[in-house]
């Protein structure tokens, strides 16, 4: 473990030396990109929020450039000049601009009301990521050196470690013992003043069949067995409409490694009703071209959408997760007000090639959520009087309990049921 | 086959003609199941051995998930999401009514239709009629295509042809004429005269089913303005009315009750309310909530107006009118004197159709000083422009074509029969009209228009007020609006929308200076729904000849005879809207009766011919019209009168009108060329008999005081007049019912509600009875329509239900046979309206007898109802002490027999049409569950959602009930009691503490719906 900590500070030193380097670059174009990590981070969500469904902080094209490195490549006016509005630097002649336009097939870059301190957040994500890839790449090279796997394992290792002494100390008492009659049989058999029925028991064999042909070997067996044919029948009745797992064919291939996992467009991006409907809603047409007009436009998944529009016929999705329509289950509350992320029901939907239900959606996982889930009433007035009457019934309590959504109706019918 | 010689067969049998050939020939389908059952024993069991594998069969393919699909939108319109409604500011003018609406959508659906507070005329309410309106939109009948002589047409093909056809009658010279309601629109006026330009020989012809025609005339007479007046019952400290059903159906009701029930409320802090007198045959909404009612003859109306007109003349020095027959003066001479000490503060009103009643009633008014006050004539309202001349000139039959646009008049003029005869020497005829109607039946050209919820518009209903109808959906058939139609035919090519913002930019734009910019000027109009300019009063010249009208007073001499009466519905109207399966089923306020007409005949009329309730009797007027309806013991009804309401009778509405009642239409003669909605006639039995189904028949509260009321001096002097408030003897001595329980009432087990504790108040005084509330909730709610042998069978789903009492003079008696005697309606009694939801009690008697807590209590203090978790036991609605909860008793949304009435329904016939008007966020519930009043919980938890999301605690008024948005006179006030500055807790614990209760509240249940007590100025 030490081993490690030390490599890692020498890379970590050799870094921050190129870092310098970067750094007095920037500095020497006059401008000045924060390197604090609320900056940072603000401009991470802006970032994911606006700019990933066209740019990556990679050297790739997505839709627009790969923004690896824009920093240093264009100073930040001309940057925040061209985020507010491209046509109008296009215009004025900018003979860079001009290039980039020139470049990617004329399709102009959208216009974003932003402020000035959150172009500037943006850069400094930009500048923050471009800068992490090469620590990412040089930390592998010790990882080969070997050491780090060794270290991450050793609770595992030790619990089973106990389990299989456990294990071998039970087997040698057992041959011990077995030893020990062997020898105290023998031992009898060669003595000779024993009586009769005495030696009948040190003679008998155990009889197997005389066991399985028992009526209390039989009952017991029937009775297993009738209780996990029936476990069997009610889990499969249980089951009767859940359908976790369930991953139906789509019209279109669509896949959401790419576009969440690789690509990490924000949920909203596509789902837009997800902080203020009911339903999530599923993307129109008119959301994929706001990409695919321009990138991708040879696929034949892609054309499916072309013709779709061409026809006028919409894209008929099969629905992955049904809830029965007497529930009401609104998603701007979960996600929203709960500040709830999508994967907690829906599972790692950015992993997933073809998106596949994840969690059982039956009433009791629904239920066992709104039990153990704390209110998310930070900052939100409509909890405060809630908030003080939790406090104040915790007041004797030893361990505080926070309030949980079922503390305020969670469980109660007309929640979901109307 | 015989034409050769040949025979054909195909085999020998076939030839032969065998036996066994023959018998299977004439059976089309062979006979393969082996029947054993001849000898028995087998059949059985084969029946149980197929079950057996059916039932197996359906339980194996139900475990199969099946295939959902989501679709989205193609192109997503922005600010239309899915689940989130959208508002659009809109405007109802339909049959004469009007008001400024707000539609709500969802997905594009209009499903739901709540009132413009920006209007200054409906001010945010609407009607029974205005919320069932949304339903009609979905009717499967309405005209789906142009149709040419009863073939299904082109707009290209009947463009072409009546375009040829038209321009032929104009140039043979030969009149066309467009027969039209009053026309509220200042853009379909325009498109008319427009095409009066293109067609020289073309004219206009306005008239209305119920007619005011003599208000007209005498406003003529008396100001030279042939327009009604606008009112303003806000200010009017004592009203007087004479036949007025101003709250229910007369003029702008919609508004009369708005204005209304302000001077009808009391408080802590206002001690004062209207005093208002009625006078009238049939009891009516408004004589059901005036001080004081007397039952007239409709001959008698014209001397009590004169008695009235005398007394008051006699006080303030005006001139005497002599000849009218004597009558009671008992109660004219109290209204006399409250008009005179409420001088410029009162208002006298008739809707009497004789001009010289109409005269006297201006010179009252004038008397009083009313003009400018409570009445303006100098800012005119432009209902019932209509007359009975004009429309008569058809009679002759020599036009050469008329168009009717959206008028029904063979059905609903006087003269309808006669009119049917004219128009078939009349070559061209077309009907632009959005569902069938007997008029548009005997059209040859059918151009038909969209619904008002799929059409762009406008209303000018006064002076000054202009509102705009702007489309919720695109048309959902191949229809038309009639503006554009004209304009068509004016060899215009303008569609609705470009020729109503041309219309506002030519005609109102110019009204205002404030805005420069049209476009911004129509944004605004559009967003508001209104543009309204600020009335000013002039006063007008007036002239009163008291000689003119001695020659009418001597014809309406009063008779001994057997006297009719025609009047509206509140739900039915005047019957354009007869086909809403909502407005069939809405129990009439005062009858409570649903799904037919009757003749409203007195008790002692009744017992003078002995006639039972529904027994059906025909009815012959003295110009020889006869129709058989049942009867209907209606107390409060004049002595020797009967009354029949109009609207019914339908021949060519639809699957849900045609065939109910009786069309009372042709009983209306037109005397001096204004229609009479009075006459003298006969009974006759006819031994049939045919039940009505009412949803109230009890007039009794078997003495329980459910209904708390007092007097308004008694009010003054103790604010508790008129409360019970009941003591519990018990061995400690007498308690509150809220000390003694079988509940526990301070442990754990007691209801804790830390965050919101929601609740109704209900004012009886305010509450008018008009049953607004009770269609506003179907619609919300997706409640069934059931037909009107299942309200027959007292299976009615609405959640809300209007209890209308009748108050008894009998109240000593106690004994069975007092309570006996207390079911006879007396002959003038008073009413009251009573709205009864689930009362969501703290102490629930329904929730502890659920035995699979389906019915349930929430910490916001509502009784939750879990549909599937309900296995229909039916308990709950047994311990219910207020009966409430509703049992299905059918699954009306796939049971045939209710394919043609419930909205729900979906089958091929009419392709789920209906279905588009259910509210999404609330649960069709399936037979056998018990369903009631759910507090709208949906909008509660989207009202809660949208606060949280902003993070801040819910407004007062933000979230509101559908009962509650929709109440005319905001006698429903929903608002969470927790919340100290919320208007149900100022009005619950300070301003009207003292008159609020509970029903029953003997028993404990703690409801969370509260009354307060009904004060009468009296």
């Amino acid at each position: 473990m030490s081993y490690d900590y030390k490599v890692l500070r020498k890379i970590s030193a050799k870094f921050t030396v190129l870092t310098l380097i970067l750094f007095s670059f920037s500095f020497s174009k006059g401008q000045t990109i924060p390197t604090d990590d609320a900056v940072i981070s603000a401009g991470k969500a802006l970032f994911e929020n606006n700019c990933t469904q066209c740019h990556g902080v990679s050297d790739d094209v997505v839709v627009g450039p790969g923004l690896k490195g824009v920093h240093a490549r264009r100073p930040l006016p001309w940057l925040i000049k061209w985020i507010k509005n491209s046509t109008l630097l296009i215009n004025s002649g900018d003979a860079y601009a001009n290039e980039i336009y020139n470049k990617f097939g004329k399709t102009q870059m959208q216009s974003f009301d932003f402020k000035d301190a959150e172009i500037i957040s943006i850069v400094a994500y930009i500048k923050s990521e471009s800068e992490k890839v090469p620590v990412v790449a040089a930390a592998a090279v010790p990882q080969g050196g070997g050491g780090v796997q060794q270290v991450s394992s050793n609770d595992g290792v030790s619990n089973n470690f106990i389990l299989v002494l456990f294990v071998l100390v039970l087997v040698i008492i057992l041959i011990v013992l077995v030893l020990i009659l062997s020898i105290i049989t023998k031992y009898l058999n060669s003595s000779t003043n024993i009586s009769d029925i005495d030696k009948e028991v040190i003679e008998s064999k155990f009889d197997l069949s005389a066991v399985y042909n028992s009526k209390a070997f039989k009952g017991i067996a029937t009775f297993a067995f009738i209780l996990v044919i029936g476990k069997a029948c009610l889990d499969g009745l249980v089951g009767i409409g859940i359908s976790q797992g369930y991953a139906p064919t789509q019209p279109i291939a669509f896949s959401h490694k790419l576009h969440a996992g690789e690509y990490k467009i924000g949920c909203n991006y596509c789902h837009t009703g997800v902080y203020k409907s009911k339903s999530a809603s599923i993307p129109s047409a008119n959301i994929c071209m706001n990409c695919h007009n321009a990138i991708k436009q040879e696929s034949p998944e892609i054309q499916k959408i072309y013709k779709a529009i061409s026809t006028g016929r919409p894209i008929e999705w099969v629905r992955v997760h049904n809830l029965p329509d007497l529930a009401n289950f609104n998603h701007a509350t979960h996600a929203k007000v709960g500040g709830i992320e999508c994967q907690q029901c829906h599972g790692p939907i950015e992993t997933m090639e073809v998106v596949q239900q994840y969690s059982p959606l039956t009433m009791g996982w629904c239920i066992n959520c709104h039990r153990e889930t704390a209110v998310n009433g930070k900052d939100n007035h409509y909890y405060d009087a809630l908030m003080a009457a939790h406090t104040k019934s915790q007041d004797g309590n030893a361990v505080k309990e926070p309030m949980k959504v079922k503390d305020i109706g969670g469980l109660e019918c007309s929640k979901c049921h109307y | 086959m015989s034409l050769t010689n040949k025979t054909y067969w195909r085999g020998l049998e076939e030839l032969e003609q065998s036996p066994e050939f023959v018998k299977n020939a004439k059976q089309e389908f062979p006979d393969f199941l082996p029947s054993e059952s001849e000898n028995g024993g087998h059949y059985r069991r084969d029946f149980l051995k197929m079950m057996g594998f059916g039932v197996a069969a359906a339980t194996l393919a139900a475990c199969e998930t099946p295939v959902r699909k989501a679709i989205p939108y193609l192109n997503k319109p922005e600010d239309v999401d899915a689940t989130i409604p959208n508002y659009y500011a809109s405007t109802y003018a339909e049959g004469g009514d009007y008001c400024s609406i707000i539609v709500k959508t969802r997905e594009g659906r209009p499903i739901k239709i709540e009132g413009n507070k920006n209007s200054s005329i409906s001010k945010g309410a609407i009607s029974a009629r205005v919320a069932a309106s949304v339903l009609s939109l979905y009717d499967k009948e309405r005209f789906r295509n142009p149709v040419i002589e009863g073939k299904k047409s082109s707009w290209e093909d009947l463009d072409s042809q009546l375009g040829k056809s038209l321009s032929e009658v104009s140039s043979a010279g030969k009149p066309i004429k467009i027969v039209t309601n009053t026309v509220l629109s200042i853009s379909l006026q325009q498109a008319i005269n427009e095409f009066i330009a293109k067609f020289p020989t073309a004219s206009h012809v306005v008239y209305d089913s119920i007619s005011s025609s003599a208000m007209l005339a005498a406003n003529g007479k008396s100001f030279n303005v042939n327009s009604l007046p606008s009112y303003d019952f806000s200010k009017a400290n004592v009203i007087v009315s004479f036949g007025a059903d101003f709250l229910g159906t007369w003029l702008s009701p919609i508004q009369f009750t708005k204005d209304y029930s302000v001077n009808r409320k009391v408080s802590k802090d206002k001690k004062t309310m209207s005093r208002h007198y009625q006078f009238e045959t049939t009891m009516s909404l408004t004589g059901a909530n005036a001080d004081f009612r007397t039952a007239i003859k409709p001959s008698q109306e014209l001397s009590f107006v004169i008695a009235l007109h005398n007394s008051i003349a006699t006080s303030l020095g005006g001139t005497q009118i002599s000849g009218a027959a004597s009558v009671d003066t008992k109660m004219i001479k109290s209204a006399s004197t409250d008009l005179i000490n409420a001088k410029g503060k009162s208002l006298v009103i008739s809707s009497s159709n004789v001009l010289a009643t109409q005269l006297i009633i201006n010179n009252i008014n004038q008397m009083l000083g009313n003009y400018d006050s409570t009445i303006s004539i100098s800012n005119p309202s432009n209902f019932k422009k209509g007359s009975e001349t004009t429309i008569s000139s058809l009679l002759t039959g020599d036009a050469g074509a008329v168009i009717f646009i959206g008028c029904n008049p063979i059905y609903d003029f006087a003269k309808g029969k006669e009119l049917k005869s004219a128009l078939s020497k009349v070559a061209v005829r077309v009907a632009i009209s959005d569902r069938p109607s007997e008029t548009s039946s005997i059209c040859n050209f059918i151009a038909p228009d969209n619904h008002f919820l799929e059409s762009w518009s406008d209303a000018n209903p006064s002076e000054g007020k202009y509102s705009i109808c702007q489309p919720t959906i695109s048309s959902l058939f191949s229809t038309r609006q009639s503006i554009e139609s004209l304009n068509r035919w004016s060899g215009g090519m303008m569609d609705a929308f470009s020729y109503v913002q041309y219309v506002w930019r030519v005609n109102v734009f110019p009204k205002q200076s404030e805005i420069t910019s049209f476009q911004l000027f129509w944004d605004k109009a559009q967003y508001n729904g209104v543009f309204e300019l600020p009335s000013s009063n002039s006063s007008l010249p007036y002239t009163f000849d008291a000689s003119s009208i001695a020659s009418a007073v001597s014809i309406s001499k009063s008779t001994n005879e057997l006297e009719f009466s025609l009047y509206e519905k509140v739900g039915m109207g005047n019957g354009s809207q007869a086909n809403n399966p909502w407005l069939q089923e809405f129990p009439e306020p005062i009858t409570k009766s649903t799904w037919d007409n009757y003749i409203c005949v007195s008790k002692s009329l009744a017992k003078e011919k002995s006639l039972e309730q529904g027994d059906r009797v025909k009815l012959t007027s003295k110009n020889g019209i006869s129709l058989v309806l049942p009867i209907l013991i209606q107390p409060g009804q004049a002595a020797n009168t009967v009354s029949i309401a109009l609207g019914y009778g339908r021949e060519n509405a639809g699957k849900v009108a045609n065939g109910i009642g009786a069309n009372a239409y042709p009983l209306i003669s037109i005397l001096d060329g204004f229609a009479s909605f009075s006459g003298t006639c006969t009974l006759e039995k006819t031994g049939e008999n045919s039940p009505i189904a009412q949803t109230q028949t009890h007039q009794t509260m078997m003495s329980r005081p459910i209904v708390q009321e007092a007097s308004l001096s008694d009010y003054i002097k103790d604010p508790y007049a008129g409360r019970f408030r009941p003591m519990i003897k018990t061995n400690e001595g007498e308690k509150k019912p809220e000390d003694i329980s079988i509940w526990d009432t301070k442990g754990l087990q007691t209801h804790n509600y830390n965050n919101h504790f929601w609740g109704l108040a209900i004012d009886l005084n305010s509450c008018t009875g008009c049953g607004s509330c009770v269609i506003s909730c179907q619609a919300e709610n997706n409640v069934p329509v059931v037909g009107k042998q299942e309200v027959i069978n007292r299976r009615e789903m609405h959640w809300i239900r209007i209890d209308r009492y009748y108050s008894s003079d009998n109240k000593e008696d106690k004994s069975i046979a007092g309570f006996t005697t207390m079911e006879d309606p007396s002959e003038n009694p008073q009413v009251v309206f009573q709205p009864v939801m689930c009362q969501h009690c703290n102490n629930a008697p329904c929730e502890t007898v659920c035995p699979v807590l389906a019915t349930t209590h929430s910490t916001e203090g509502l009784n939750q109802m879990t549909y599937n978790r309900c296995v229909g036991t039916r308990y709950c609605a047994n311990n219910c002490p207020y009966k409430v909860r509703r049992f299905n008793w059918f699954s009306y949304y796939t049971n045939e027999k209710f394919s043609g009435i419930n909205p729900a329904h979906d089958s091929r016939e009419n392709e789920g049409l209906g279905k588009m008007v259910l509210n999404p966020d609330v649960t069709v519930r399936a037979r056998g569950v018990m369903e009631k009043c759910s507090m709208c919980v949906q909008r509660i938890q989207s009202g809660k959602l949208a606060a949280k999301i902003e993070k801040r605690r819910p407004i007062d008024g933000e979230i509101e009930t559908a009962c509650s948005s929709s109440c005319p006179s905001d006698a429903i006030i929903f608002g969470d009691m927790n919340d100290p500055e919320s208007r149900i807790t100022k009005l619950l614990s300070d301003t009207n503490k003292e008159r609020a209760y509970h029903l029953l509240e003997e028993i404990n249940v703690k409801p969370s719906v509260s009354y307060l007590s009904k004060i009468r100025n009296v």
